[in-house]
C-alpha cells in the first residue's frame, strides 16, 4: 500500500525530483505502519517503473525533534506520560493503560532509548510504606511495558515514595497527581 | 575510662571498616570531654516534707569570674539545667520571679538556708562557673534545705570552647539518676533529614529538592548539618553508640543504606549494587542492620538483617506482600515491622532469627506503619495510625494491647522515633505548616517543637 503511494508519487514528481534527488534532505526512519486490515490487495501491484532510480519524495522534510532532542529536552516535555493511581493502589486503570500502551509504541519506535520508571506516592501514606507503595506501582508499570514486547532490561525501576510530589498542594486534586509512575529517559 | 572506651570505638571503627573520606563534611566538633569529679557524699539521695515530688529551686549559677563570657555560660546554666529539669517531671519547681527577694550567694559558702526554707523549697541547686588554666570549672550542689546538707556535689571542667549548654546537660542527667534513678534525656541528641538548604537534585529536570541528614541536641538547640551528599537521604537512624548514623542514600540513583560516622568524617556503604535497600534499623549491640527491600522483585518488599560492614545478608521476612518498616526489640530478639500482607500495613512481630509466624499487632488500625519499640521499663510500640485525612502517633501497650492515642488531627502526625528512656517520643508533624520535628511526652503531654526552617522529617532519637 505505501509503495504503492510512493510509487505514485515518485511517479508524479519525476520530472522535479530528477535534478535534485542527490542533495534530498535525510529524514528519520519511518515509523512501521500499522498492521494492514485483512483486505489483500486484489490487484498485483503495478509494475515499477524501469527508466529512474525512484527518488524520495519531499515529504516530509521536518526533523524528528524527538530523535535530535537532548536527553534533558527530551524529559522537560517527555512524550512519555505518566500513569496515575488510586489511593493506596498499585492498579494500573484503565486510563493508565492507555498510557501505557502509547508509551509502549514510543518506545518500540525509538529502541535505544532506557528509561527509569519512578514510583511515587502522595502525602497521605506514611514515608516508610509508601516507598514500598512506590515500587509496585513502578513494578506494575514495568510489567505491563514488558506484556507488550518491551525488553526488560531497558526498564529500571526506582522508588521515591512521598519525597518528590509532583505538586506541593494538600487536596485531592494535588494527590491525584502525586500518585504517579513517571518515566525518565535516561538513554537514546 | 569514658575517654578510653570513646578511643576504643574510634580506633575499632577505623580499623575494622573501608571507609569512604568522599563527600564528607568536616568532623562535627567532637563532644568537649568534661572531667568531672565529686567532692562530697554519693548516693545520697534528697528527702521530701511531705508528699508529691521535691521541689526544687535552681537560681542562676554564680559567676566566680568577673569577664562577660563567664557570666554568660553562668546564665545560660542555670537556664538550660531549669529546662533539663523540669522535662521529665521528676521535680516541683518554685517559680524563679520568687526568688527574687532572696539574695544572691556570692559562693556555696554563703547559701541563706533560712530564706529558701520559707519559701517550701526541699532542694537547692546551686551552681558556680569560674575560668581555670583548663578553661571553665562548674561546680554543682544540691543541697537539702532542711538539714543543709549537700546531697550532690560534682565539678564538670572542660574547654573554654566547648557548648556550655552540654554542662547543665551533664549536670540534668546526674542529678536525675543520683536523685529519681532516672535516666534523663538532656546529653541525647534527634537525627531527622531536612531540605532547609534549598538545593536542588542535580541529574534531573523536576525541581526536585535536597535533603541531607542533620542533628540536634534534644531540645532542638545546635543543629548541624552531618552530610553533603546533594541527593535525597533520608530515614537517618542511630547508632546505639551514639557515633554513626545509617540512612538511606539515593546518591547513586538507587536507595543504598550508608552510615556517617559523624564524629570522623567517614562515611561507609552498607549496601551497593542495583537493587534498591531503605530503612536501616541498628541491632541493640550495633552489630547489625535490619533493613528493607524489593530485590526479589514483583512488588514485594521483604526484610533482610545484614551485618553492618555489608557481609552475611540473610532474608528475615518470606512473604508476597510489602514488608517494611522494622524496628528491633530493646532485647534484640524481636523485631516489628510492617506488612500489608492482609490488605492495608499493620504492625507485626517476628523473632530476630526469623523463625516462626510473625505476630500482628494492632487490631483496629486502618493503617498502621513505623512501629517504634519503647526501652525499658515501658513495653510498648509506638506508630504511625491513618487516622482521617492524615496520620496520627498511637502507641499500643504490648502486654495488654491497650492502645493510647497521643496526637489528634493536628495537622499529620506520623514517623515516632522513642527517647531512650521512653518516656518521650520524636515525630514529624504538619500542624505548623510544613513538616517539622516535635517531641511529646509518652503521655501526650509537653508537645514541643524542635524544627522550624524548610521540611524536616523521619526523626531518630540517639541512645546516649
Amino acid at each position: 500500500m505505501v509503495r504503492r503511494i510512493a510509487v505514485i508519487l515518485t511517479a508524479a514528481s519525476l520530472a522535479a525530483a530528477a535534478a535534485c534527488h542527490k542533495k534530498a534532505p535525510p529524514v528519520a526512519r519511518p515509523a512501521p505502519p500499522p498492521p494492514t486490515s485483512t483486505t489483500a490487495p486484489t490487484q498485483p501491484p503495478a509494475p515499477p517503473e524501469p527508466m529512474r532510480e525512484p527518488v524520495v519524495p519531499a515529504e516530509p522534510v521536518r526533523d524528528d525533534s524527538i530523535a535530535s532532542a537532548s536527553l534533558d529536552d527530551l524529559n522537560r516535555n517527555s512524550p512519555l506520560k505518566p500513569v496515575f493511581y488510586e489511593l493506596d493502589s498499585s492498579e494500573v486503570n484503565p486510563a493508565g493503560q492507555k498510557v501505557l500502551d502509547e508509551n509502549a509504541t514510543l518506545l518500540k519506535r525509538y529502541p535505544a532509548w532506557a528509561i527509569t520508571i519512578e514510583g511515587h506516592c502522595d502525602e497521605r501514606g506514611t514515608a516508610e510504606y509508601n516507598l514500598a507503595l512506590g515500587e509496585r506501582r513502578a513494578v506494575a508499570a514495568r510489567a505491563y511495558l514488558v506484556a507488550q514486547g518491551i525488553s526488560a532490561d531497558r526498564l529500571r525501576i526506582v522508588s521515591y515514595g512521598k519525597e518528590f510530589p509532583f505538586d506541593p498542594g494538600h487536596d485531592e486534586s494535588a494527590f491525584a497527581k502525586n500518585r504517579r509512575a513517571h518515566f525518565v529517559i535516561t538513554a537514546k | 575510662m569514658k575517654n578510653s572506651i570513646l578511643a576504643g570505638a574510634i580506633a575499632s571503627a577505623m580499623l575494622t571498616t573501608g571507609w569512604l573520606r568522599a563527600q564528607q563534611p568536616p568532623p562535627t566538633s567532637p563532644q568537649p570531654p568534661p572531667t568531672t569529679q565529686q567532692p562530697s557524699e554519693i548516693g545520697a539521695a534528697i528527702t521530701v516534707d511531705g508528699g508529691g515530688p521535691p521541689r526544687l529551686a535552681v537560681p542562676d549559677f554564680v559567676a566566680l569570674s568577673p569577664d562577660a563570657e563567664t557570666v554568660a555560660i553562668a546564665k545560660i546554666l542555670g537556664q538550660v539545667l531549669w529546662d533539663d529539669l523540669n522535662f521529665e517531671h521528676e521535680f516541683a519547681f518554685i517559680p524563679r520571679d520568687v526568688y527574687a527577694s532572696i539574695p544572691k550567694a556570692t559562693s556555696l559558702s554563703d547559701v541563706p538556708f533560712d530564706r529558701w526554707r520559707e519559701l517550701n523549697a526541699d532542694g537547692l541547686v546551686i551552681g558556680t562557673v569560674q575560668k581555670v588554666d583548663a578553661g571553665v570549672k562548674v561546680e554543682v550542689r544540691l543541697f537539702e534545705v532542711r538539714t543543709r546538707r549537700s546531697v550532690f556535689g560534682k565539678e564538670y571542667t572542660g574547654a573554654a570552647s566547648a557548648n556550655p549548654r552540654r554542662y547543665a546537660h551533664m549536670v540534668s542527667d546526674d542529678l536525675h539518676l543520683t536523685q529519681r534513678a532516672l535516666h534523663g534525656v538532656a546529653q541525647t541528641r534527634i537525627t531527622f533529614a531536612s531540605d532547609r538548604d534549598g538545593e536542588r537534585m542535580k541529574n534531573t529536570v523536576q525541581k526536585r529538592d535536597v535533603k541531607e541528614i542533620y542533628i540536634a541536641d534534644y531540645d532542638g538547640e545546635r543543629q548541624t548539618r552531618v552530610t553533603v551528599n546533594g541527593t535525597l537521604n533520608v530515614f537517618p537512624r542511630w547508632s546505639p553508640d551514639g557515633r554513626s548514623i545509617a540512612y538511606t542514600s539515593y546518591g547513586k540513583g538507587t536507595p543504598q543504606i550508608l552510615i556517617s560516622n559523624i564524629f570522623q568524617a567517614t562515611r561507609e556503604e552498607v549496601t551497593k549494587g542495583s537493587d534498591e535497600n531503605w530503612l536501616a534499623a541498628w541491632s541493640p549491640d550495633g552489630t547489625k542492620l535490619c533493613i528493607a527491600s524489593p530485590r526479589e522483585g514483583r512488588g514485594y518488599t521483604n526484610l533482610y538483617v545484614i551485618n553492618r560492614d555489608g557481609s552475611g545478608l540473610r532474608k528475615l521476612t518470606n512473604h508476597p506482600s510489602i514488608n517494611t518498616s522494622p524496628t528491633w526489640s530493646p532485647s534484640g530478639a524481636q523485631i516489628a515491622f510492617s506488612s500489608d500482607r492482609t490488605g492495608s500495613p499493620q504492625v507485626y512481630v517476628v523473632g530476630a532469627d526469623g523463625v516462626g509466624q510473625a505476630q500482628r499487632i494492632t487490631a483496629s488500625e486502618s493503617y498502621a506503619d513505623k512501629p517504634t519499640w519503647s526501652p525499658a521499663p515501658y513495653n510498648e510500640i509506638a506508630y504511625t495510625a491513618r487516622t482521617g485525612p492524615g496520620n496520627d502517633i498511637k502507641v499500643i501497650d504490648m502486654a495488654t494491647r491497650e492502645v493510647r492515642q497521643l496526637t489528634f488531627g493536628e495537622g499529620s502526625n506520623e514517623s515516632p522515633a522513642f527517647a531512650p528512656n521512653g518516656r518521650h517520643i520524636a515525630f514529624t508533624s504538619t500542624r505548623a505548616g510544613k513538616k517539622q520535628i516535635f517531641t511529646i511526652a509518652r503521655t501526650g503531654k509537653d508537645l514541643k517543637q524542635l524544627t522550624r526552617s524548610g521540611n524536616n522529617e523521619h526523626p531518630d532519637w540517639s541512645a546516649k
